[in-house]
């Protein structure tokens, strides 16, 4: 048992429920109580789908447990298939369905169902939702999917995107127009808008595209080995990883490796003296693995941030990004536990965070600035928009988000410059912060008696700091959106040394200490 | 003027019920927890179940989820379905560690799932083991919020009615209302019993448990919500006896509630009419202001929250809607009776669910309004229907005069947004642009 607030993932259903819902002509048979269409909602709501998910619940009651589940199985099944007449079906038990071990593949298999019926193992107490959807999509294709001749002209199949997936719909495009311009033509994408008679034709395609690992890994694995086709390692989020990728592209299919760079602003952009002040920001990175790798690069090597503590929640590429960390020179944070990662954010103190959701919502806690790179996300994430993340038009998209919640140079050097000025005070924040309108003050505060006796000093490891009244109204001059990392970096400084009483001099000094 | 208007021929309460078994597209009674938690301060509900039941409450909730909930869920892991005794010192240690950590909470909660009632957990026994070690600082108690066994709203009824057991005993002759409702609401209505002289009046829930309502023989109760069948049955256990009335949704609703309670505690026609005259004017004027939109307009219930039929028997009687189908989850008419005299037959009653043949008769009637979950109400938007998610009548405060308005106002912003949106005639015209060009 394990107590749990926030989870990351969904059951692996949910995942199952993905790919079913990306796909059309599908229909998706769920042995489940009452209760378990709350998922419908995620579709309809936060991706705001204008049609229900293709999934059909058994909707068991307690009063039905040890007589009849099975009977309502294969009558949902029955009916599903009647109204729907779907290309292929999928079958599977919810968590609750798994102990009564009805075993609804082996029902759907003795029913005569006149279209392939996929039947899915997903163990819920064992695995979470992209493990579900990577193992749909894998069942998926390893039932309908052939070696076939391949097309005349070079096409791809784009493999992984799926419902509910962070900036999917636009990454296809980006990713249609990369291959493009290389002159490579799209077999099929799957699962996103994909039938069963699609997945059919994927074995014609001379390569795959595998564009989210934790979506489609195991299924480009058998399509590799079954079909011949390779496919491409490399996630083209950022510009030096979509060039990477058009390299790797053009060697698979040997045609040249042209590209369009007419629309990339983003080296520009990141090049130009006002992102000077980008240099050296001190930023955290959290999601899933794939957008966690890909964000680590583009914040080092296209931003010029200091990548200062980095993870991912899913397990399954734990390895991966242990040995990114070491690259990065910092320590991997593998967990599903927010409050790990709020512990994580609150010793690094950085000065911005790149995650989900939840970090977001962290991030606004603890003062910190906050951009979105991966699921979970929510409804403002699946934007009207066009919005990718991949290609030269999401390192631009990339680029914009980044920066928007940081003060940008201007700003920030007329901060310095003015930090005496009342409407700079303290509680005033970053001006485009919601909630964070400057409050009309009564009075211009008179300087604080300083109190004799310290407040309470901050404790840091097992030393503790004690700050000196001057050394401490100094502190306080410096713009809030610096002091934390003022007072991170004296303290390191004075406990390195020894030192447990902080002066005027000692903030100076490390102040020299650290400069860059 | 203050009785029940008679309504002749037949009503809503001898009409045959539509009983429907497929697929249900509801919540189930874990919800409950979302708005239960802010109502009892000193509470903690710790849902015993899979990381699908964190999910749905993490779903459901939504932001609130950042605002350190009292609540949360012991996940079972593979390693509990094998060995229930583990299962049981498993549940103690993270009961332990959790009370450790939140030692401003009193009472806590372990609600049942399905995987927890599926593999039988002896939540029941648990509790009871768990009192004996946390007392007196800690009670625990348990109930059941499973999709198995209760839909969305059940999920209140199931929480009170494990509270009332433990009440303590009192022989006072009290008021008690028995309902989660926000705060603001509460206030309202205990202020307008209280200046007809009744009282003392207590709630069930209480914002902490040192404010726990006594119960006994000389108890009268009268509910705030159609869905506490439960919750009633355990108080008449006690021998408190339920004052029978229309729940109060809108002027009339509220009127009736407040006579019924007047008339037990012997209030006469003057003073009754001093306290609420003005109210009632108020909420008059609000629903007239807010219902325009509504009048002649048909409407269609999917069943959710058992707030159907008393919400249905406001808008049919006091904004000239007129109701095609009212589904319920379940009809308790001990209950939602005194609603169901007030609707006259005619539409369609239907108790449970079978999505897909109910979606069929929407499609076929075509309503001006469908009140259905947020699952639905976005593909029948697309389908050029307009919707009104159910959710938000649990959430928002509707009940009593001062939020009549309000109420109505919930059913006729989609129906007026309906109205000024343009879009079709924006694109029809870029077409016709289109055309000419």
């Amino acid at each position: 048992m394990k107590l749990t607030v926030w989870t990351y993932e969904g059951p692996p259903h949910v995942g199952a429920m993905r790919v079913a819902t990306a796909m059309k002509g599908l229909h998706y048979v769920l042995h489940a109580p009452q209760g378990d269409t709350y998922a419908d909602l995620l579709f309809t709501m936060i991706e705001r789908r204008n049609h229900r998910p293709p999934v059909s619940y058994t909707t068991f009651e307690g009063r039905d447990l040890g007589t009849d589940t099975a009977s309502i199985f294969r009558n949902t099944c029955r009916n599903a298939y009647d109204r729907y007449k779907p290309q292929a079906m999928i079958v599977g038990a919810s968590c609750t369905a798994e102990l009564i071990q009805d075993d609804p593949g082996g029902l759907a298999e003795a029913m005569d169902i006149p279209v392939p019926v996929v039947a899915l193992e997903l163990p819920s107490y064992q695995r979470k939702e992209n493990f579900g959807s990577d193992e749909t999509f894998y069942q998926i294709v390893r039932a309908l999917a052939q070696p076939m001749e391949r097309t005349q002209e070079i096409t791809a199949n784009l493999i992984g995107p799926l419902a509910l997936g962070f900036r999917h719909r636009d990454d296809i495009e980006e990713v249609k127009g990369l291959l493009y311009e290389m002159g490579i033509g799209v077999n099929v994408v799957a699962p996103f808008d994909a039938t069963p008679e699609d997945i059919a034709k994927l074995g014609q395609a001379h390569f795959n595209v595998l564009m989210y690992p934790e979506h489609a890994e195991t299924a480009a694995r058998h399509l590799e080995r079954t079909c011949g086709q390779p496919y491409t390692k490399t996630v083209p989020i950022g510009v030096g990883a979509t060039h990477e990728f058009v390299a790797e592209v053009a060697q698979i299919c040997g045609v040249e490796p042209k590209k369009d760079l007419s629309r990339l602003r983003q080296p520009w952009w990141s090049k130009s003296v006002d992102s000077t002040y980008l240099t050296g920001k001190r930023v955290f990175l959290f999601g899933d693995a794939t957008h966690v790798k890909t964000a680590a690069r583009i914040a080092r090597d296209e931003m010029g941030f200091e990548v200062v503590g980095l993870g991912c929640y899913n397990r399954e590429f734990a390895r991966d990004i242990r040995k990114l960390a070491k690259d990065y020179g910092v320590e991997a944070l593998i967990t599903d536990d927010y409050l790990e990662v709020e512990k994580a954010i609150e010793d690094l103190a950085p000065e911005m965070i790149l995650g989900t959701q939840m970090e977001r919502h962290i991030g606004k806690r603890l003062g910190i600035p906050c951009a979105v790179i991966s699921a979970p996300v929510h409804v403002q994430d699946f934007p009207a928009r066009y919005s990718p993340q991949m290609g030269w038009e999401g390192a631009n998209v990339i680029f914009d988000t980044w920066i928007h919640p940081l003060v940008m140079g201007l700003e920030e050097h007329l901060l310095h410059m003015f930090r005496e000025d009342f409407e700079f005070h303290d509680e005033a924040g970053a001006s485009h912060h919601g909630g964070h309108a400057p409050k009309p003050i009564a009075e211009v505060p008179a300087p604080e008696p300083v109190a004799t006796q310290p407040e309470a000093p901050a404790e840091t490891g097992s030393d503790v700091m004690v700050w000196l009244a001057d050394a401490e109204r100094e502190l306080k001059k410096i713009p809030f959106f610096v002091r934390g990392k003022a007072k991170r970096n004296t303290e390191k400084f004075a406990a390195e040394r020894g030192v447990s009483e902080i002066s005027i001099d000692t903030l100076y000094e490390a102040k020299a200490h650290f400069a860059r | 003027m203050n009785q029940p208007t008679n309504i002749s021929g037949a009503t809503c309460r001898d009409a045959p019920i539509l009983k429907e078994r497929g697929q249900r597209e509801v919540f189930c009674g874990l919800t409950g927890i979302i708005w239960l938690h802010r109502k009892m301060q000193d509470a903690f509900f710790l849902v015993v179940g899979s990381r699908t039941c964190a999910h749905l409450l993490q779903s459901a909730a939504g932001v609130m989820i950042f605002a350190e909930p009292r609540f949360g869920t012991a996940v079972l892991e593979e390693g509990d379905l094998a060995g229930m005794a583990d299962a049981h010192e498993e549940l103690d240690r993270e009961v332990d560690r959790l009370l450790s950590r939140r030692p401003d909470i009193k009472q806590l909660f372990l609600v049942g799932s399905c995987p927890s009632e599926v593999i039988k957990l002896d939540l029941h026994r648990a509790a009871e083991r768990l009192t004996v070690k946390h007392a007196p600082h800690v009670r625990v108690l348990n109930y059941s919020g499973s999709g198995i066994e209760t839909t969305f709203t059940q999920g209140e009824d199931a929480c009170l009615a494990s509270m009332v057991p433990v009440l303590p005993e009192t022989d006072e002759r009290e008021l008690l209302l028995v309902g989660a409702l926000p705060d603001v609401v509460e206030d309202q209505a205990v202020d307008l019993l209280n200046k007809m002289g009744i009282g003392p009046i207590r709630v069930l829930p209480a914002h902490r448990s040192a404010e726990a309502p006594g119960v006994g023989p000389n108890t009268v109760y009268a509910c705030l919500q159609p869905f506490l069948g439960d919750t009633s049955a355990e108080l008449d256990r006690r021998g408190a006896r339920m004052i029978q009335a229309p729940f109060p949704f809108g002027e009339e609703g509220t009127t009736l509630w407040l006579r019924a309670i007047a008339d037990e505690f012997g209030v006469d026609d003057e003073t009754f009419a001093r306290v609420t005259d003005a109210p009632r004017a108020r909420a008059r004027t609000a629903i007239a202001n807010a219902a325009k939109a509504l009048q002649g307009k048909t409407i269609f219930f999917m069943p959710d929250s058992q707030l159907e039929i008393p919400l249905a028997r406001f808008l049919t009687r006091e904004c000239g809607m007129e109701a095609i189908e009212i589904g319920q989850p379940y009809i308790h008419k001990g209950l939602v009776g005194p609603d169901m005299d007030l609707i006259p037959a005619g539409p369609t009653i239907s108790e449970g669910q079978d999505v897909d043949k109910q979606l069929d008769r929407v499609r076929a009637a075509r309503p001006d309004l469908t009140v259905c979950g947020l699952g639905l109400a976005n593909p029948l938007e697309a389908e050029g229907l307009t919707t009104k998610w159910a959710i938000e009548l649990v959430f928002t405060p509707v009940h009593f005069y001062e939020q009549a308005g309000d109420l109505a106002g919930l059913f006729s912003r989609p129906v007026r947004r309906r109205e000024l949106l343009k879009l079709e005639a924006a694109s029809a015209s870029k077409e016709t642009r289109e055309v000419a060009r």
